[in-house]
């Protein structure tokens, strides 16, 4: 990897939290993570473990209320993010900063061609004409491999199955080349054929235009396949990241040792099968209810006294690897 | 399904309904004691049975049901209403002349109710816990509430007493002299009064459902992808959201069509609008059997129109509506 200079995307000990019934919920605890440009990163972690927040806080769209980023910050290219004017920020929607959203079915406007979706994206952000921008639509609906797209470009979102919905969406985000694309577990509502094909083409699109990626999954093997480093998230906080190398071939975090239950090889040639996540026992622990310590402590198999009354660090375990485990990082001293 | 099937598919529906209505009306009317011959004889100022049973034949009143309803409906084939003794003209006439009146007045108090309950709808919806909100809220019940000739009566005296700017009664000015253009500004400014009056019956039901139908909308995952590409909230709030939250209202519009024309009865009457209202109360009073099944004939027709209008639009709204 290259030498660090300024990452292209910081997100830095961001919070969030909710105002639920129950009490506050910190969906978010001080998460801090570095997207360099072109660069795809992967955040794993089950689910309700924060992926999709993360996503949305950087994009300004955490509902509020009843959730509120309460503290941290988020640069793009130096410019702050947290706190910004909604007008200066929707400017950096969809211009800077694309995201591809888990539900193809419904994350289309139904009473809209999506060529309009896709030019409205191109009008917004560049001044063009309408004529112009719905060139540039059907020119994204080529290069995200939609057959006929000039065709499909007038056709409306519930005339297209679930995998062309997404390639529409990837188009969308793409549309005004964005410095970073997000896309959060672009492939869950999709069968495994399809899944397997649009990550190939998040792949190809990557290496044409250098966009950097934040890829959210639940896919091991699309991580070891696409990322170049990976965040593991569990309840609310960032537990482990590093480069793909260093934390899939060498696990420091008990939850993320489980996650992984046989290392895919990194061959060049991308494994054909795909590793789920493995079971865990244990639940995630409701997040009201965190007291202080390990939140993982109550799951983990390796957790000593002081795991339950002292919170720990993200801290180097290793080269460019990161792990906030207190046994991890007692191994690391020794 | 493409529109011009859609659209043969629902006249022929319509057409079904008509005749169902005209069976229905005529049944009714037959229920009824007293017929026209008695009603003759009565303008007459009495006449004795021979005559009345000289009456019956001539207009076949003397005839099995089946035959009076047949002869009746291969009238109504040819536009034929009968006549009006009351009016001395026929029934068709009669009825052409007052409909524009009452097209007019149902039409715009329509057009006003929706739009303007959309837009309070929208409003409120922006806020849900907002004044504008808890203003549409008590609007709306308020609206609901107040009966239309308490509404009416209620604006002809602020009109006449404290804000004189508009005519509280008829339609037009006869003193009035001018041109088309000038005549039909003094039309619009009759109906102004009538026109609100109507309309605020059915802004509060739009308004209420347009703000649900907002709230639901503005959760959608679509709203959240336009958020995320940079439209602004404006474009977010009247392009994305409203153009889907339009359904539910346009619909249950479509379906308020024959309420909006019960409630034209009532305004025409409180403003004098010279209407089918004003036309069907005066026939009631006087018996006018044909006028009354005249009227009742063309408003189903109106309210058959109306909704094969709104099946149309509907479609415009949402391309995912095919048919049904
Ligand atoms: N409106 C809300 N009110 C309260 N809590 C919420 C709300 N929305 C989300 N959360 C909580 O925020 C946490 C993080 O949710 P998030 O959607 O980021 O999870 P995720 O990691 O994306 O999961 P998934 O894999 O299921 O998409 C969850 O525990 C969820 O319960
Ligand atoms: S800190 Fe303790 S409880 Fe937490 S993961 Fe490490 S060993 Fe387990
Ligand atoms: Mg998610």
């Amino acid at each position: 990897m290259a030498v660090a200079t300024d990452p292209l995307l910081s997100v830095k000990d961001i919070v969030v939290d909710f105002k639920t019934r129950y009490g506050i919920a910190r969906v978010l605890d001080h998460v801090t993570l570095d997207v360099n440009s072109g660069e795809i990163l992967g955040i794993v972690g089950e689910s309700g473990c924060g992926k999709s927040m993360t996503a949305l806080s950087i994009m300004g769209l955490v509902p509020d209320p009843p959730g509120k980023v309460t503290s941290g910050s988020i640069k793009i290219g130096g410019m702050e993010l947290v706190g910004m004017q909604l007008d200066s920020l929707r400017q950096i929607r969809g211009k800077d900063i694309g995201m591809i959203f888990q539900e193809p079915m419904t994350s289309l406007n139904p009473v809209f061609t999506v060529g309009e979706q896709i030019a409205e994206s191109v009008r917004l952000h560049e001044n063009a004409s309408p004529k112009a921008a719905m060139d540039r639509a059907v020119e994204m609906l080529k290069a995200v491999d939609i057959p006929e797209a000039e065709r499909r470009a007038r056709a409306y979102p519930h005339q297209l199955s679930g995998g062309m919905r997404q390639r529409v969406m990837i188009a969308m985000a793409l549309a005004c080349r964005p410095k970073v694309l997000i896309a959060d577990e672009p492939t869950t509502a999709l069968d495994a054929t399809v899944q397997a094909q649009i990550f190939d083409l998040l792949q190809d699109l990557q290496e044409e235009t250098g966009t950097a990626i934040i890829l959210i999954t639940h896919d091991m093997g699309a991580i070891a396949e696409l990322a170049d480093a990976v965040a593991v998230m569990y309840a609310g906080r960032v537990v482990e990241k590093g480069t793909v190398d260093a934390v899939l071939s060498a696990p420091q975090h008990p939850y993320t040792k489980g996650l992984i239950t046989c290392v895919p090889h990194l061959e060049p040639d991308p494994p054909v099968e795909r590793h789920e996540l493995m079971e865990i026992p244990g639940v995630v622990p409701a997040l009201t209810e965190l007291g202080k310590g390990c939140a993982f402590a109550p799951r983990c198999g390796e957790a000593t006294e002081k795991c339950s009354v002292e919170e720990p660090q993200l801290l180097a375990t290793g080269d460019k690897h990161l792990t906030a485990c207190w046994v991890a990082q007692q191994e690391r001293a020794q | 399904m493409g529109l011009w099937s859609t659209v043969a598919e629902r006249v022929g529906y319509g057409l079904l309904l008509l005749v169902a209505v005209l069976i229905l009306n005529f049944a009714l009317i037959s229920i009824a004691p007293g017929d026209i011959a008695d009603t003759i004889a009565g303008d007459m100022g009495g006449a004795d049975a021979s005559v009345i049973e000289e009456i019956r034949t001539r207009y076949g009143l003397d005839q099995p049901f089946y035959v009076q309803l047949w002869r009746y409906l291969s009238r109504v084939v040819q536009f034929d209403l009968g006549y009006s003794y009351f009016y001395n003209t026929p029934v068709t006439t009669l009825i052409l002349e007052k409909l524009p009146a009452t097209l007019l007045l149902v039409f715009s108090a329509q057009i006003l109710a929706v739009i303007t309950g959309t837009l309070l709808g929208v409003l409120a919806a922006k806020k849900p816990n907002g004044a504008v909100s808890l203003t549409v809220t008590f609007l709306s019940l308020f609206g609901f509430a107040a009966p239309v000739f308490w509404t009416g009566i209620l604006l002809i005296i602020l009109f006449v007493s404290i804000f004189p700017l508009f005519p509280v009664a008829g339609m037009m000015d006869v003193t009035v002299e001018g041109g088309f253009f000038v005549k039909t500004l003094d039309v619009l400014h009759h109906l102004v009064l009538p026109m609100i009056t109507l309309a605020s019956i059915f802004l509060a039901l739009y308004s209420r459902l347009a703000r649900a139908s907002m709230l639901e909308v503005l959760g959608a995952d679509y709203v959240r992808t336009a958020r995320a590409k940079g439209v602004p909230e404006r474009g977010v709030l009247y392009k994305h959201a409203l153009r889907n939250a339009l359904g539910p209202v346009v619909t249950v519009a479509g379906l308020q069509f024959s309420a909006v024309i019960s409630g034209a009865v009532v305004v025409e009457a409180v403003f004098s609008w010279p209407g089918l209202g004003t036309l069907a109360l005066q026939s009631i009073l006087a018996r006018d059997t044909p006028t009354i099944m005249g009227i009742l004939f063309f408003s189903s027709v109106v309210v058959i129109i109306f909704n094969i209008l709104t099946d149309i639009t509907l479609r415009f709204i949402d391309p995912r509506i095919k048919s049904g």
